[in-house]
């Protein structure tokens, strides 16, 4: 016969202060973990959610990034005009072609200075990320030096706000609206006219080609295309793949650490909880011995006393995961090692990682409560009752 | 001295338990060391920065170059002694995976900027008179196991193609701080590559290098190099190499700060565990504790020695952290050698482990000894169990 669980809770219970420091000291543990995992989820799903399905990019051959691409003006003419290529609302191919440089500007809450991209938009470029949308000002007008600054930027840096002016290249560029694209990199960027931009920055290639697919289906067709063309020299992604690509060394950076971490810091928390049952098991020698000559098998007492741990682990557990909770509400920014330039991102909590959490503070538990739970079973019968 | 005995007798009295507490310790101020280190080699390009370098580069970002001619305005700013023009390469061996720091550099120029970089005279010699050699630190050697005489292959990602070149020399560190995982080769190299693959892009330096003999003129020097260039297509920002390092590092400054605080929170689960062995030993005890009181021993002696079996656990744990540290960092170096090309404990992380070995050993026995101290002795003698 099992013993109730209401026996290990109440365990739990009558030593609360000892609980609670265990459960305080796991709790911490599951947070750290939860919040380390919540980070690497919500830069992958950030740049995730930049790109589209329906677009291809087409870079430089060999280049990592858009910002080291560059694409010859003729060579970007002839990906723009190929027969997989959707036609736009305007009746022109929903294609564009695109420039892309880092500007330092200065962050408000440190006052140090991080890459910002600035990007020259096409015509197409906006109907090419449905994502963005205007917030405030208005958008710039084409052929003029106006630019546009996405919600991350005018929240996290200084100098950007509508009607202040950003100066390079020999110019003022005056801001005119704050664009809104959602949780996606785009947020983090500044936009203008591909056309004053380029000049400004004494370019004479374009960074990347947008393609938007009449048909998702038709991106190796198009792929094909334009990496069998010698005289392009590109390469073509999914720009789904290839905003993912993008967040696979911070991602994998975060995740390490994360892991090794909780790994180092779980130990800790395991020898809380093995002090606290081994005492738990000390302290109750009569209670167990009563236990076993009442009929409860060695079985049942191991079951009790992991049940106790479990629960204690899934305490701290629920504490850990309730604390990283809050973090949700809170945007992150920093600079992505591969593309060099500032991303802000939110801590994203989804089911998989409460239930990770969960079972990795029931785990932190039961190995904790096992060889106190072992000593409990294997209690003589005899002399446990004696020591009372 | 017998108080002291007893404090002795009673920390062991559970032996497993103050072994495991002392674990926990130990463990939790390790990961605490291992997390300080990690920051301090995060900064090491700044420490390993000299007052008597400044660094020039384009005011819109690093990323924009620099044209190559501005290199002889520069050297006639007063107090200038020498210039070196340099290219982040940004090149790849073989795979992504196999990152390390590539640049391309004025080689003769960079050896007299760069004392702290120790290369046999024949093999520097070699290096500066192949224009396609390249000379890498010590560390780098190790890892791919390159000799002088290999030639090996970068696949430009910034500037297109496959550039071969030869190992001509293997540089040492003057200064425990330098980095000896980077691969420089000639300037010249990639310029007049670049003449011929790409005209537009040739004749532009990522960034120069200045040499001042005074150092405590950077920034009068500085404001008068960006003067010469103000208002022009390429606008120059110089700042001394503490600060153009500090601007690497303050890119990553949440990273940094998250981690920082997540370096107090395992204090602050150490401390959970430490206080939880003190408050559960000092409950058993009641009893007894009433005895001694009986005996006419007064609150403050008995809080002391709880305060003393706690003081005993803890700093035997941050002892043993203190001892283990430096082998442990040493283990982690050959796996996070590309990350984290400095990776040594500093006597400051070692200090701040003792003084937190100390707080978690005073922190821990406050409550307890509140409590032993001011429960009634009729009262304790009646708590059993």
């Amino acid at each position: 016969m099992a013993v109730p669980l209401s026996y290990s809770w109440r365990n739990l219970h009558t030593r609360r202060l000892t609980t609670g420091l265990t459960a305080a000291g796991m709790a911490l543990v599951v947070f750290v973990f939860t919040a380390t995992l919540m980070l690497a989820e919500g830069l992958r799903q950030t740049l995730v959610s930049t790109g589209s399905p329906g677009n291809a990019i087409a870079l430089r051959k060999g280049s990592d990034t858009e910002v080291q691409s560059g694409l010859e003006r003729l060579a970007a003419s002839a990906m723009t005009t190929r027969p997989e290529i959707a036609i736009g609302g305007d009746g022109k191919a929903l294609a564009a072609k695109e420039t892309v440089v880092l500007i330092g500007l200065t962050k408000r809450a440190t006052g140090k200075t991080s890459n910002v991209i600035i990007r020259g938009a096409d015509r197409a470029s906006m109907a090419l990320r449905p994502q963005i949308r205007l917030f405030s000002g208005r958008l710039p007008r084409p052929g003029t030096p106006e630019i546009m600054v996405g919600k991350a930027v005018a929240s996290g840096f200084k100098g950007v706000e509508i009607g202040q002016n950003l100066r390079f290249g020999k110019r003022e560029w005056p801001i005119v609206g704050i664009f809104d694209a959602g949780s996606t990199g785009f947020s983090s960027e500044i936009w203008g006219d591909v056309e004053q931009i380029m000049p400004a920055f004494g370019r004479i290639a374009y960074s990347i080609v947008v393609a938007g697919l009449s048909e998702p289906s038709l991106f190796p067709a198009y792929k094909q295309a334009i990496e069998d063309d010698p005289r392009l020299q590109a390469e073509v992604w999914r720009e789904t793949r290839y905003y993912e690509k993008q967040s696979d060394m911070m991602r994998k950076f975060l995740t390490i650490l994360g892991i090794s971490l909780t790994i180092i810091f779980s130990f800790g928390a395991m020898i809380g909880a093995m002090i606290t049952m081994y005492s738990s098991v000390a302290g109750r020698v009569a209670e167990i011995g009563t236990l076993r000559a009442l009929g409860f098998t060695r079985r049942s007492i191991l079951t009790a006393f992991l049940l106790e741990a479990m629960l204690l682990g899934l305490l701290g557990g629920v504490a850990g995961v309730g604390l990283a909770a809050g973090l949700s509400f809170v945007s992150f920014s920093t600079t992505n090692f591969q593309t060099f330039s500032e991303l802000a991102f939110k801590f994203s909590l989804t089911p998989w990682i409460v239930g990770a959490a969960l079972l990795f503070s029931i785990l932190m538990g039961v190995i904790g409560g096992f060889l106190p739970a072992v000593r409990a079973a294997r209690m003589n019968i005899v002399e446990a009752l004696r020591t009372a | 001295m017998l108080l002291l005995r007893l404090v002795f007798k009673n920390a062991f009295r559970h032996r497993l338990r103050s072994i495991l507490t002392i674990v926990g310790i130990t463990i939790a101020l390790l990961a605490f060391g291992l997390l300080r280190t990690v920051l301090d080699a995060w900064n090491a390009g700044v420490s390993a920065a000299s007052a008597n370098r400044l660094v020039t580069r384009n005011a819109v970002s690093m990323t924009q170059p620099l044209p190559y001619a501005y290199k002889g305005r520069i050297r006639q700013a007063s107090g200038v002694a020498i210039v070196a023009a340099g290219n982040w390469f940004g090149g790849v061996y073989l795979d992504e995976k196999n990152f390390f720091a590539n640049f391309a550099v004025e080689a003769e120029d960079m050896f007299a900027l760069y004392p702290e970089l120790l290369v046999p005279p024949t093999e520097q010699k070699a290096f500066t008179m192949d224009r396609k050699g390249a000379l890498i630190g010590r560390k780098l050697a190790e890892r791919f196991h390159w000799r002088v005489g290999d030639t090996i292959t970068l696949r430009g990602t910034i500037f297109p193609g496959q550039w071969p070149m030869t190992i001509r020399a293997i540089f040492k560190g003057a200064r425990p701080d330098t980095d000896e995982t980077v691969l420089y080769f000639h300037w010249s190299y990639l310029d007049e590559t670049m003449k011929v693959r790409s005209p537009r892009r040739a004749g532009q330096a990522g960034f120069f290098m200045v040499g001042i003999a005074d150092a405590t003129r950077a920034a009068e020097i500085s404001k008068e190099i960006d003067a010469f260039f103000f208002n022009s297509q390429a606008e120059t920002l110089t700042e001394t190499e503490r600060a153009f390092q500090q601007g690497f590092v303050s890119m990553s400054e949440a990273i940094l700060m998250a981690i920082t605080a997540v370096s107090y929170v395992v204090i602050l689960i150490m401390l959970a565990v430490a206080a939880n062995t003190m408050a559960m030993s000092a409950r058993e005890r009641t009893g007894e504790f009433a005895v001694l009181k009986t005996l006419g021993f007064r609150a403050p002696t008995l809080g002391l020695m709880l305060l003393g079996e706690s003081m005993l656990l803890s700093l035997s744990g941050a002892g043993l952290a203190v001892i283990l540290l430096p082998s442990l960092a040493k283990g982690f170096t050959q796996n996070l050698a590309q990350f984290f090309p400095i990776f040594v404990v500093s006597s400051t992380t070692i200090g701040m482990a003792l003084l937190f070995g100390v707080c978690v050993g005073i922190c821990a026995a406050i409550v307890p000894a509140l409590r032993v101290g001011s429960v009634r002795i009729a009262e304790a003698f009646r708590r059993i169990g």
